[in-house]
């Protein structure tokens, strides 16, 4: 889509571009483009001086037992977390919609954990599984299952897992509901009078109805357990225990920072740039088949 | 009829009922982590390593609080608010002012390159701040921004959503405006300060409460280019509030920290609840 009526000169808006293209340049292009420089070399080890190795950094990664692991982990981690925050937030979505009066107040306090950075929900719930002072834990103990998540990498993955869907299920509750109020009650009024009942209409009509709503939130939320989740692992579990819970992201950010492995924190940035690319092309593809609808 | 219909489809005595169940089951789950938090940070520390703690408040509410915001645990948490605040307020106005420029540059000029520039703009979507850390963290540290506000702001400003949302808004105002404003001899920007950016009011605000939020809710970036601990923003300060080793955290004041953490995002969402939902589809869409 394109104006017809536009003004005339290049100055202007050169001028007015100009700050976009300079922070975009400065923070975004060379930094990128450092990092898939970097991942071509492998610095010695007292960082005077590095070394071209072409893909050798990719060879390694991909033979690297650690790193596929860390894949493995990101998928596990990442579908846990959208499942864990779509299926709630459908059932708290659908519940709302039943309701003629109230479902404002429920609304306003659902949001809340949206508003709950990543880190401090980390914090809350480390507080609740705490194995000295936590009161789940506590209680689970009591109930005589040993909690412990610091030595226990399945129970570490549970705990960041739903540390990361606990906030999410406010912005999937937010779209699973708009998009059931805007399902026709014309259609369900029909279903109803054919003598549907409540999840038989819901399984038939109301959930392929919901399918764009439902595909875009997958996309959105596997993007998100991808990369902003960081706060959440790095305030529980730390990556651990045995690197259990070390997702890419977290890689990334281990191997270049705390280990100065630059050149392979590079190559992983690289990677995770492809996934990221990929992804994109689906949300895009995806977006503009919704517009048809 | 229209009402016995009605009846058939919304729910009535025992179902609605149900409803309202289920509901209230999922809101006190979804609180009870806040809850928790709130309850801990108005009791004593031996209330807490004694365990299971309370679940009611205690008195100690003020003291937890005062003690938290005034002294902190390595740097007072009232300064961490004030970096978070500058964080937050600096990066939803600095994006929100950059790309109504360059959206209404592209959308209103027909310039040479402007399809490069677009392409370029479009390009930054793709990569966020978590993938180029080290490069990133490498210019701005060259520029000897570390422990400053610029180095907090500008990495995480320079990203193309906001000017997206902009171009596809502008390509909505009707031409008739621009036509009028051209044949009156006005000037762009003059043009651009009476009709567009007033007529983007409603889009602007959307935008800013979600920008307010990203920039608060930060983690990653803070806590690599904020070695020191006057520039500690909360979100990443708490973190650094426990103790390495085996001590024991000073649970009470990391939780009235946690809760005063969340208190500015909570107010920003929950008052400006419509422009937030409307923001939230709109950026995502």
């Amino acid at each position: 889509m394109e104006k017809r009526v536009t003004f005339r000169g290049w100055w202007l808006p050169a001028l007015l571009i100009a700050p976009q293209v300079l922070v975009s340049a400065v923070f975004f292009f060379y930094p990128a483009g450092q990092a898939i420089w970097q991942s071509l070399f492998i610095p010695d080890p007292f960082g005077l001086s590095s070394q071209f190795v072409g893909l050798g950094n990719f060879e390694f990664l991909l033979g690297d037992r650690f790193y596929r692991a860390s894949f493995g982990t990101t998928a596990v981690f990442s579908i846990l977390v959208t499942l864990c925050s779509m299926i709630p937030a459908l059932f708290l979505a659908v519940m709302a919609d039943r309701l003629i009066k109230g479902s404002g107040v429920y609304r306003t306090m659902l949001i809340w954990p949206y508003a709950v950075a990543p880190a401090i929900a980390g914090v809350l719930w480390l507080f609740m599984f705490n194995t000295r002072v936590g009161v789940v834990s506590w209680y689970l103990g009591n109930l005589g299952y040993d909690w412990n998540h610091v030595l226990n990498g399945g129970e570490a993955m549970g705990l960041v897992v739903v540390a990361s869907a606990w906030g999410r299920i406010s912005y999937n509750f937010l779209f699973f509901f708009a998009a059931l109020q805007a399902v026709p009650r014309s259609v369900i009024e029909a279903a109803a009078i054919d003598g549907a009942r409540f999840w038989k209409r819901f399984w038939t009509i109301v959930l392929p109805l919901l399918s764009p709503t439902t595909f875009f939130l997958l996309v959105v939320n596997i993007v998100y357990s991808f990369f902003e989740t960081f706060g959440v692992i790095h305030t529980i579990t730390s990556g651990g225990p045995q690197q259990s819970t070390t997702v890419l992201v977290y890689k990334v950010f281990s191997d270049g920072f705390v280990g100065q492995d630059l050149g392979s924190s590079s190559a992983q940035s690289v990677i995770l740039l492809v996934v990221v690319g990929l992804l994109t092309i689906v949300q895009f593809k995806f977006v503009e088949k919704r517009v048809h609808y | 009829m229209a009402q016995e219909i009605h009846g058939m489809v919304e729910k009535r005595g025992a179902g609605l009922w149900l409803t309202h169940v289920f509901m209230i089951l999922g809101v006190l789950i979804i609180f009870f982590p806040i809850w928790l938090a709130f309850v801990a940070s108005t009791i004593t520390q031996p209330e807490i390593v004694r365990p299971p703690m309370p679940l009611w408040p205690g008195d100690q509410l003020w003291e937890n609080y005062s003690k938290a915001l005034f002294s902190g645990v390595n740097v007072p948490v009232a300064t961490m608010l004030v970096n978070s605040l500058v964080m937050a307020v600096g990066i939803a106005v600095g994006k929100i002012v950059i790309s109504l420029l360059s959206a209404f540059a592209i959308v209103y000029f027909r310039f040479p390159g402007r399809n490069i520039f677009f392409w370029m703009i479009f390009l930054t979507l793709m990569l966020p701040v978590e993938v180029r850390i080290v490069p990133t963290y490498e210019v701005v540290a060259g520029f000897g921004m570390l422990n400053s506000y610029g180095g907090l702001i500008f990495p995480l400003i320079a990203s193309a959503t906001a000017t997206f949302l902009f171009r596809q808004f502008f390509l909505t105002i009707p031409d008739e405006l621009a036509e009028a404003a051209r044949v009156d001899g006005a000037s762009p920007m003059r043009f651009f300060w009476d009709i567009v950016v007033p007529m983007s009011r409603t889009n602007i605000a959307a935008l800013f409460v979600i920008l307010f939020i990203y920039g608060w809710n930060q983690y990653l970036w803070p806590l690599l280019i904020t070695t020191d601990p006057e520039m500690n923003t909360i979100v990443m300060g708490i973190k650094q509030m426990f103790p390495s080793g085996d001590d024991v955290a000073e649970w009470p004041v990391i939780m009235a920290t946690s809760i005063l953490a969340m208190i500015p995002p909570v107010i920003v969402v929950v008052s400006m609840q419509r422009l937030f939902i409307r923001g939230l589809v709109d950026s995502e869409k």
